[in-house]
């Protein structure tokens, strides 16, 4: 029971990663209706940017704000730069182009910082909550920040002007065209933000699984089977979701030996799957019938 | 089989009647067609010769350009034909590597025997994988296949499969010479790159004649309006389980031909950026357009060689450019630029 309780506590704080980047998976999922298969190195590149900064010196409570800043304006210029030209291009071309920004930002970082492995500090501190806790300190702080990006978010979609303009542009485009919301400026900022959040997660993670250019793939994988668990509508049920997925992964890993510690990637597999299948709108997402 | 240049003018008989068609449209005019012809004779003629006149290393990157021209064919079928993703088709590369590796060397069977197996193993996998994928469309199911090719490295290296595949370590196999008595007149690279263009152009000829047949024609009914393929009598699921199932064959006979040729698996050489490098030599070579596969091969092969030559590590960015430019400027690759290109020429 011990090790049972210990396995939940310590998939709960996995999952509270998973959590942040299933969140910003879906919310360039509500904007754009595609999933960002660059997003888990587009957050590599703003954690390699808190690096550097942390590197010249600069305090940690600068260099938090300061990256969350500068991967929005990078996330916005990127939807303005590459993806509005092709605004109306088929499926295939914008798979192909996010394969593209993978492959850039991965050799990118690879190229500007090296492919050593890179140790990044924890704004909370090392050691245990409290003397004897199971959760440490960073756990801890990675779940209170996600649940604080999700109360802001909700807050940003549910009670301003331009978060409810944002949800009229993803649910309806031409209606809300109509009623004079700049649709196309809205996907950006819905890019913006998705880089934001994804630069929060890429720091929250950094600390637990160290720096390197190829650190984010299987918890962009893990951060999809969240997404799509909780629904790719629902940033609530994303959240939940990479929860779910974090403690499944942990309990799998230690009670089904075939998996063991190390290779938990295809549970992610098994996950996207089977939900896709059997319950595509996920657990909290809206239904979606096709009119033929 | 001693007459194996013989046997290539026999396979080249059967592919040199048609020009490549685009998308599977009947050639328009003759003059095409005969272009076409002249084309194909030339380039085989150059690809009969090229052994004989270059390095062994160049021979082998020749392989492996074919190789990949044949992994790119598959997922031209699945994608250009029938309209489906995939950023998966690494895993199914795997799949044939490892059933050459495995029946050589654990069971001790001819190379020539894993070929058939590779691709009747993969057309099952691929089949009962396109099976769920059935429900998903679009992004959904590149999601699904992205998970595919992430999960691979580590479903090889699960440890019931451990006492086949050899876990981390992979498996060394051992490079077959020529058959024959041809020892004597070539060496072991030039065999297995005669052995794979033989493979390769009956592969196209296979490819080609599936394009052209009914069953082509409601591959890409469903590629381009599936509800009226439906409604006309194409039974849907049927022929996109498949064309998955087909696609992956192709592709597993490419693995297990790179595996004979590189002489080494091992579970980190079938990671995300395999099925990324079919995919970018898929858009390079023109998504629908068959022959594409060989220039998109050639791009995969060569370009990261020059990339890496300005800077170790930029390959990547290199790719990510050249699709990007691809996307904006020949959204068609290199097939619509050809294409293009014969229409000013022609007028």
């Amino acid at each position: 029971m011990e090790l049972f309780l210990q396995q939940v506590v310590a998939g709960v704080a996995t999952g509270a990663i998973y959590a942040c980047v299933a969140l910003a998976v879906v919310m360039i999922y509500q904007a754009i209706h595609h999933l960002n298969f660059a997003q888990g190195e587009m957050a590599m590149f703003s954690t390699y940017i808190a690096w550097q900064l942390l590197q010249w010196g600069l305090p940690y409570f600068v260099v938090f704000p300061l990256v969350i800043l500068i991967s929005f304006v990078g996330g916005f210029a990127i939807e303005r730069i590459v993806f509005k030209p092709i605004e109306n291009a088929p499926v295939l071309s914008h798979i192909v182009i996010f394969i593209a920004l993978f492959a850039i930002f991965n050799s990118f970082a690879g190229f500007i910082w090296d492919f050593t492995i890179k140790a990044v500090p924890s704004p909370f501190g090392d050691g245990p909550l409290w003397e004897g806790a199971m959760i440490g300190k960073h756990q801890a702080g990675m779940i209170g920040v996600t649940l604080v990006v999700l109360l802001l978010l909700w807050s940003f979609f549910t009670f301003t002007r331009v978060g409810l303009a944002m949800r009229a542009a993803a649910a309806n485009p031409e209606s809300a065209r109509l009623v004079g919301i700049r649709v196309s400026m809205m996907t950006a900022l819905g890019w913006g933000m998705a880089s934001a959040i994804g630069a929060v997660a890429g720091m929250l993670i950094a600390p637990v699984v160290f720096l390197e250019p190829n650190m984010m793939l299987s918890i962009l994988l893990y951060g999809f089977a969240g997404a799509v668990l909780g629904g790719l509508t629902s940033p609530l049920g994303a959240v939940i979701g990479g929860f779910i997925v974090g403690v499944v992964e942990n309990l799998a890993g230690t009670y089904i030996p075939v998996i063991g510690g190390e290779l938990k990637l295809p549970i992610a597999l098994f996950l996207i799957v089977a939900v896709l299948l059997v319950k595509p709108a996920g657990l909290l997402g809206r239904r979606v019938v096709q009119r033929v | 089989m001693a007459m194996s240049d013989d046997t290539m003018g026999g396979a080249a008989a059967g592919p040199k009647k048609a020009a490549p068609v685009p998308k599977g449209r009947a050639a328009a005019a003759g003059g095409r067609s005969t272009l076409g012809q002249a084309v194909f004779l030339i380039v085989l003629i150059g690809a009969i010769l090229l052994p004989f006149f270059s390095k062994n290393f160049f021979v082998f990157q020749m392989t492996m350009l074919m190789v990949y021209a044949i992994a790119i064919l598959g997922l031209n079928l699945l994608t250009g034909i029938n309209g489906q993703f995939s950023l998966g088709h690494g895993a199914f590369y795997a799949v044939g590597a490892y059933t050459a590796a495995i029946m050589m060397e654990n069971m001790g069977i001819g190379y020539v025997w894993t070929l058939p197996v590779a691709g009747i193993l993969c057309f099952v996998v691929g089949f009962l994988f396109g099976l769920p994928a059935l429900r998903l469309e679009g992004i959904y199911l590149a999601l699904a296949t992205f998970a595919l090719a992430v999960a691979t490295p580590q479903f090889i290296k699960l440890s019931p499969f451990e006492h086949w595949t050899g876990g981390v370590q992979g498996i060394v196999i051992i490079k077959p010479d020529a058959p024959f008595g041809l020892d004597a007149v070539i060496n072991a690279d030039q065999w297995l790159y005669f052995f794979t263009l033989v493979v390769g152009l009956f592969l196209y000829w296979l490819a080609r004649n599936l394009v052209r047949s009914r069953t082509g024609r409601a591959l890409m009914a469903i590629r381009d309006n599936p509800i009226a393929a439906r409604s006309m009598g194409v039974n849907t699921s049927v022929y996109k389980a498949t064309a998955f199932g087909i696609s992956a064959m192709f592709t597993g006979i490419a693995g297990c031909l790179g595996a004979i040729v590189i002489q080494f698996v091992a579970p980190d050489s079938f990671t995300f950026a395999l099925s990324v490098l079919i995919l970018v030599g898929l858009v390079i070579g023109g998504v629908g357009w068959l022959p594409g596969a060989l220039i998109g091969a050639a791009f995969v092969v060569f370009i990261p060689n020059v990339a890496e030559e300005i800077s170790k590590g930029l390959a990547g960015a290199f790719y990510g450019f050249f699709l990007i430019a691809v996307i904006y400027l020949a959204p068609q690759g290199a097939g619509g630029l050809l294409r293009a290109l014969a229409q000013k020429v022609g007028r």
